[in-house]
């Protein structure tokens, strides 16, 4: 037997009017469907012990190479474009070398690079907003994404304290009244993901909705569809994923290792 | 006891009237723009995410917790001098609380589910224990000061159900300074707060700047109420005070020193951007807007400790007076607006993007700080009536 919406928020209300609580009726009453219900629609879901993803910085030559990736990310996830940068909202984004590779800095990186890097959140091994996050909004899940939960998140902003890299963003304002519609018209572009209220912190979540339908990620798959390509993804705990294979065939950095957050994010450079 | 506080000079009343004014104002301009609108009326943004409100919270925990150094010689010492001024020091301590707890809810993006803290309790979180540890220290205080003030009201020593609470008190005032050092201190990547010594620098500048204030408003209650704290126990105090503000000094010379010894820039660079300003590598733009009010910050530190150290200058109270003036102003710079901006500047991505506060955060600052007064006048009154009532 399946659910429906509406059968479900029947059986969901009276039972909560009969002080049984969510799912705990589901199985008193049907044992086992929901469980099984909840497998049987996500049949070509992707399954990792620990997605990560390398970067090959030397794919992205023209600003168009960043674009179509920062693009397909924020209209997959509805991130509003606005004008204050004080106060802008990102997910994924490009900087100079230096600045993403703090460490790295010398005097004549200038001569050889002037390049630009891809950056977004590390999903680190040990990640740092995880610890601190008063509530457990921001969570690491069993395969590895550092994922958020907007409706326990009370902005308090400990996790962008905390976080080394800059990767996330505070809803500063009501993002639907934030958002410039002459440049970005169709926000909210999404209507399958959630936009975000105002006072709540976000950043990039891997596309842990878009692998549980079987896709890869909106960025991976705006590179590759460019053709300018440059991102693989998949388990690093897979030793024949693409991106085992890519950090096998190349030597590979990590942003700001001495913190020892150990960042799933590698960059070819 | 409270009703003590119903009746007043008009003074009394008028500076009621004034308190309540600002903090009226306070509300209007959070309810009427920072709640509809969000955090975006402040000027904190995607990299200085914590700004002027936090930084006052951090300045008043150490208010807060320095209500023990008049608590600690008086309860653990039985240092007699200390006697009228200790209830004064605890109720001071319940108004920094109060002030520290607003601060965080103003500064919070979802204010309305604050309680999430409880429904989730997070150990392996800091903020949690904040929350824990001032909360504790807000009711320990209410209920010392409260019971020592009845028993001395009733002619009675302080009851003796209260003494292990006293006690308990102590260690945790040094707790709620040290857990909020840990707020800063422990995250990777934040090299200005990167440092073992973030906790004892808390305690230094509180033990210094909450005695400071204690003393300044013990003097003003003498002024305008019969009740004196007495000589012998304001010139303690002043000891007090002055061996803080060299400690104070001291500590963040130890800061400079292993910043620009060691020549690693992560380390150097928030204390070259608050004291000469640093230039963007990206944008070649030179910012500084914090250089004259660190200058100042560390000259008034100084001087203060000129002003304090000779004991026949500090015996003077005009002298020490104006002394704690430079001790309040030159800590409350350092830790209430360099700590904070000078931990996010640079960003973590080294671009220098300045945080100033727009007038609306600093009106809502101004209103928590005269809601705080506001409760401490209070308290105060009820403190001196009290006790005028007792020597009458």
């Amino acid at each position: 037997m399946a659910f429906n919406r509406r059968q479900f928020l029947k059986v969901a209300g009276l039972s909560t009017a009969l002080g049984l609580g969510g799912k705990g009726a589901f199985e008193l009453l049907w044992p086992g469907e929901v469980g099984a219900t909840e497998l049987a629609t996500r049949p070509r879901a992707l399954h990792g012990k620990r997605w990560g993803m390398v970067i090959d910085t030397r794919k992205f030559k023209k600003p168009e190479d960043f674009e179509v990736c920062t693009k397909a990310c924020h209209q997959a996830h509805n991130v509003p474009y606005i004008k204050t940068k004080r106060i802008e909202i990102k997910w994924i984004w490009s900087a100079y070398f230096f600045q993403a590779f703090t460490d790295q800095e010398n005097a004549y990186l200038g001569e050889t690079n002037e390049g630009q890097v891809l950056l977004l959140c590390n999903h680190c091994d040990k990640p740092p907003c995880v610890r601190v996050c008063p509530t457990k909004a921001t969570f690491q899940r069993e395969d590895g994404i550092v994922f958020m939960d907007f409706h326990r998140c009370i902005g308090c902003r400990f996790c962008m304290a905390a976080c080394p890299y800059g990767s996330r963003s505070f809803n500063f304002g009501d993002p639907r009244k934030l958002n410039d519609q002459a440049i970005n018209p169709k926000f909210p572009s999404n209507g399958d993901f959630p936009t975000r209220t105002k006072g709540v912190v976000e950043k990039c979540n891997f596309c842990a909705e878009r692998l549980a339908q079987g896709l890869l990620p909106a960025c991976v798959e705006a590179s590759r569809k460019h053709g300018s390509g440059g991102l693989y993804f998949g388990d690093l705990a897979d030793p024949n994923s693409e991106v085992r294979r890519a950090l096998r065939q190349h030597f590979t950095i990590r942003r700001k290792p001495s913190l020892g957050t150990h960042p799933s994010v590698f960059y070819i450079v | 006891m409270l009703e003590t506080a119903l009746k007043g000079s008009k003074k009394y009343w008028l500076w009621l009237g004034f308190l309540f004014g600002l903090h009226v104002i306070g509300v209007i301009i959070y309810f009427g723009w920072q709640w509809p609108k969000g955090l975006m009326i402040t000027g904190l943004g995607r990299d200085t995410s914590w700004g002027f409100y936090i930084a006052q919270f951090t300045y008043l925990v150490g208010v807060a917790a320095s209500g023990v150094m008049v608590v600690l010689p008086y309860y653990l010492h039985h240092y007699k001098k200390f006697g009228r001024i200790t209830v004064l020091g605890e109720f001071l301590a319940i108004s920094a609380v109060v002030m520290c707890l607003l601060f965080i809810v103003v500064d919070m993006g979802k204010p309305d589910r604050a309680l999430n803290i409880i429904l989730h309790p997070t150990p392996n979180s800091i903020l949690f224990w904040d929350f824990v540890v001032l909360n504790g220290y807000l009711m320990i205080n209410l209920v010392v000061g409260w019971a020592a003030l009845s028993a001395e009201r009733k002619g009675m020593p302080t009851p003796r159900w209260a003494k292990p609470i006293i006690y308990l008190s102590i260690p945790w005032a040094v707790s709620i300074h040290t857990v909020t050092a840990f707020l800063y201190c422990g995250l990777p990547g934040r090299h200005f707060w990167l440092t073992a010594i973030l906790a004892p620098r808390f305690l230094a500048s509180a033990f210094c700047a909450g005695p400071a204030i204690l003393l300044l408003v013990a003097m003003i209650v003498r002024k305008v109420t019969k009740f004196d704290a007495g000589k012998e126990a304001i010139q303690t105090l002043g000891k007090i005070i002055t061996y803080c503000i060299i400690l104070n000094v001291f500590f963040l010379a130890l800061e400079f020193f292993t910043a620009y010894y060691s020549n690693i820039p992560g380390h150097m660079q928030h204390l070259t951007y608050l004291f000469a300003g640093l230039t963007d590598h990206a944008t070649g733009v030179w910012h500084g807007t914090y250089v004259p009010w660190m200058w100042a910050s560390v000259i008034l530190m100084l001087a203060a400790i000129v002003v304090l150290v000779p004991p026949k200058w500090r015996a003077n109270e005009k002298v020490l007076a104006f002394g704690c003036i430079l001790v309040v102003i030159g800590t409350w710079i350092d830790k209430g607006m360099g700590m904070i901006a000078g931990g996010f500047t640079p960003n973590p991505m080294h671009q220098v993007v300045e945080y100033i506060p727009t007038g609306k955060e600093l009106m809502i600052s101004l209103a928590v700080w005269a809601t705080g007064f506001l409760i401490l006048t209070i308290l105060f009154k009820v403190a001196t009536t009290v006790k005028e009532e007792v020597e009458a």
